[in-house]
């Protein structure tokens, strides 16, 4: 029974982080799917999200604001129209112009780009840890007090529910609407949606706008579950995130959220039953494996080489 | 046209302020356990404004702009040059190469401690760089791992002196040999994988091997890294004031000099700079061997490259294990120079400043790339004020780089004919 619950408490807070690596991974994989590059720059957009969402926090509070959901709306608001502008500007300004040239001049754009965005923040905000106040808090607990106990915080369902709510909007949208029916046109090929008439710039400009509202969804939420912030953990959660959409597939929407729930339960395994340290090391060794075996992901199609 | 124009310019002004507003006009202050907001000054909001104002005009009169900006190139007299002929660059290559090494053999003597010290870093910059040139450059595999290979090299030999007492000399070829063979290890399996996907699985590499050496406290030391880690030595020759080893002299004493601690870091300069100059030299031969064009005819052309014979496995991994043996080189001799090395050395940043020199030098340009790690490193020193500033002006560097100039700032040519235009 003991057993049981610990491993039931490893697996809620691996669906925990998974369910928003899951947020992050769609932005990598709409990019990838369409234009075929890694933004690199996607985790630094995450990260701008996650800030921007505590400075609207962090105001509301001085302008004496107290109701949570309030609160929680506008910092949800403000991050994604502050991210999303960042991915259309990025796009705008580090990829657009590349595009179309030899595969590693995006990439390498890209890491610029990156580079660029994370010392943006360190210069404008510091490079210190910045405590994000838990404004959610307690939780239910199972099992009898005296042993261990599973415990579900708000927090955590909070990030349930939103992220669900994330991926059906996404889902609805791709699925019915116009530009979601654009969007599907392009990544089959780029070359004969254009033929059809259909703008790819603007589409283009639309999955970067969409990746990057999503990834400040993942900010809001993770910042709140982890409790700081800093310039810097933009990368590594994007790296995690990029892992995921491999994992399912790049360039795959179900195979992205799929990806990183796994992604996110075999991290929580690894550091609840052998080491916190070593799940980096976990989820980089189960990206350089997946690479190795199966490129093309659990639901990916295989790519043809074409002459 | 005009409205049109009117409409994007407003569009991107509004775009400049919303993702420059909220992150640079507010700050974030920690005060016990609260955080306050507290504005930024007034100089910052105003240069918030302005840059939204210079984004406008510039969408503005955008096309104009663009014109005034294609005729500049005209300006550039040596733009459409033709290649020098092979023979007489060759020569003229070599002269100045001959001159720099002199030069720099004899400049030391005449300097101060700190820019000796200085150019030491330089040179184990411009070896990682010339290294990673074979790998980027010449071969077209895009390594973000680079920066493990050099940790291999500078580990293998704090740990080999700490351990069993090895000298810097014994250590030098078994941490290039070590580092290489951990390419040779990796490469096999990822070599297979396409341009983007490679790129990440060595990044992914390289984070593994630092969170390792951050983690097996027991034998690295962890975060706390390895320190005392010897000098060279000359011919059993010691630089400290006094000899740490039985059986070994020092070297004030040998020639009868005064003691003088400049003596070490000339010293550590001179085998950098041997170090470098090897490096460069075997790289500028390997590039001229059959070998050296394989890379080439894979990065231009995958598939005509295989349809003519070439294996692509053992082309990849050659350039690879070549890369991995002069970044271990390289780390070696940043071990020795640094007396004191951790994991913090060896973070991802070092990759993208060693592929951010390659890329702004012009890849597969040795000449470009060593004038590169010279301007990447000194440039900050020089400009200490601006020091903060230098990777955001990297990270922008990179970008501009890419869409101005995605050759290089001295791209390699090449002896080529081009046909002309029929009219």
């Amino acid at each position: 029974m003991q057993d049981l619950l610990y491993f039931l408490q490893q697996l809620i807070n691996g669906l925990t982080i998974g369910s928003t690596y899951a947020l992050i991974a769609i932005g990598y994989t709409m990019v990838y799917g369409i234009i075929g590059m890694i933004n690199f720059a996607h985790g630094e957009i995450y990260m701008i999200g996650a800030y921007t969402a505590l400075i609207a926090i962090t105001g509301l509070a001085a302008l004496g604001i107290a109701w949570l959901p309030l609160i929680l709306i506008v910092a949800l608001v403000c991050a994604m129209i502050v991210s999303s502008s960042m991915g259309w500007a990025v796009e705008r300004v580090a990829y657009r112009p590349v595009r179309g040239r030899h595969r590693l001049i995006p990439l390498i754009s890209a890491i610029g780009m990156s580079i660029f965005l994370q010392n943006y923040v360190h210069l404008a905000q510091g490079s210190r840890n910045i405590g994000f106040p838990a404004l959610i808090e307690g939780g239910f607990r199972f099992g009898s007090a005296d042993s261990f106990q599973t415990s579900i915080s708000y927090m955590q369902i909070t990030i349930f529910i939103t992220t669900l709510i994330c991926m059906t909007l996404l889902s609805l949208f791709i699925s019915r609407s116009r530009i979601g029916r654009a969007c599907r046109a392009v990544s089959q090929d780029l070359g004969m949606a254009s033929l059809l008439g259909i703008d790819t710039n603007r589409i283009i400009s639309a999955t970067f706008v969409i990746g990057a509202a999503l990834a400040a969804v993942a900010g809001l939420l993770l910042g709140m579950y982890y409790g700081s912030i800093d310039p810097l953990f933009g990368f590594i959660a994007g790296l995690k995130a990029f892992t995921a959409a491999v994992l399912g597939g790049i360039g795959s929407i179900p195979g992205a959220m799929l990806g990183g729930l796994i992604l996110g339960v075999a991290e929580s395994m690894t550091s609840g039953y052998l080491s916190g340290e070593y799940k980096d090391v976990v989820s980089f060794g189960l990206l350089i494996l997946i690479l190795l075996f199966k490129p093309t992901g659990l639901l990916g199609k295989p790519e043809v080489e074409k002459i | 046209m005009a409205a049109h124009n009117l409409k994007h310019a407003l569009f991107c002004a509004i775009i400049t302020l919303i993702i420059a507003y909220p992150i640079l006009g507010f700050n974030l202050v920690a005060s016990g356990t609260n955080i306050i907001l507290e504005g930024a000054t007034t100089q910052t909001v105003i240069s918030v404004l302005l840059a939204a104002v210079v984004v406008f005009l510039f969408q503005l009169f955008r096309d104009n702009i663009m014109a005034l900006l294609g005729k500049a190139p005209a300006l550039n007299p040596l733009a459409n040059r033709q290649p020098m002929e092979q023979s007489r660059r060759l020569k003229l290559e070599s002269t100045i190469l001959t001159l720099i090494i002199i030069g720099a053999l004899i400049w030391p003597f005449f300097v101060s401690r700190g820019s000796v010290d200085l150019a030491t870093l330089v040179l184990i910059y411009i070896m990682l760089a010339l290294g990673l040139n074979v790998v980027v450059g010449l071969a077209g595999l895009l390594d973000l791992g680079y920066v493990a290979f050099y940790a291999v090299g500078a580990y293998t030999f704090a740990l080999l002196s700490q351990y069993y007492g090895v000298s810097f000399w014994f250590a030098l070829p078994i941490g290039a040999l070590l580092a290489a063979t951990f390419g040779l290890v990796l490469g096999f399996p990822v070599l297979r994988l396409r341009g983007d996907y490679l790129a990440i699985v060595t990044l992914g590499f390289g984070e593994i091997i630092r969170i390792l050496l951050n983690n097996m406290t027991s034998l690295t030391g962890g975060p706390n890294g390895i320190g005392g880690i010897p000098d060279p030595t000359l011919f059993g020759m010691e630089f400290g004031r006094r000899v740490k080893e039985e059986g070994n002299t020092s070297f004030h004493e040998t020639f009868g000099i005064a003691y003088s601690s400049e003596h070490k870091i000339i010293f550590l300069y001179l085998i950098a700079l041997v170090l470098a100059v090897i490096t460069a030299l075997v790289i500028r031969r390997l590039m001229r061997m059959p070998v050296g064009r394989a890379w080439e005819a894979l990065r231009e052309d995958e598939i005509a490259a295989r349809s003519l014979g070439l294996s692509r496995t053992s082309v990849k991994l050659s350039a690879f294990t070549i890369g991995a043996f002069f970044a271990g080189f390289a780390g070696t001799v940043f071990a020795s120079k640094q007396g004191f090395i951790s994991p913090e050395s060896f973070v991802f940043l070092e990759s993208a400043i060693v592929l951010a020199i390659v890329v702004l030098g012009g890849m597969g340009s040795q000449l470009g790339v060593i004038l590169a790690a010279i301007a990447v490193t000194i440039l900050p020193e020089l400009a200490r004020e601006f020091s903060e500033y230098r990777m955001l002006i990297f990270g922008a560097a990179m970008v501009l780089m890419m869409v101005w100039r995605p050759q290089g700032l001295m791209p390699m040519r090449r002896i080529h004919i081009e046909l002309e235009k029929q009219e």
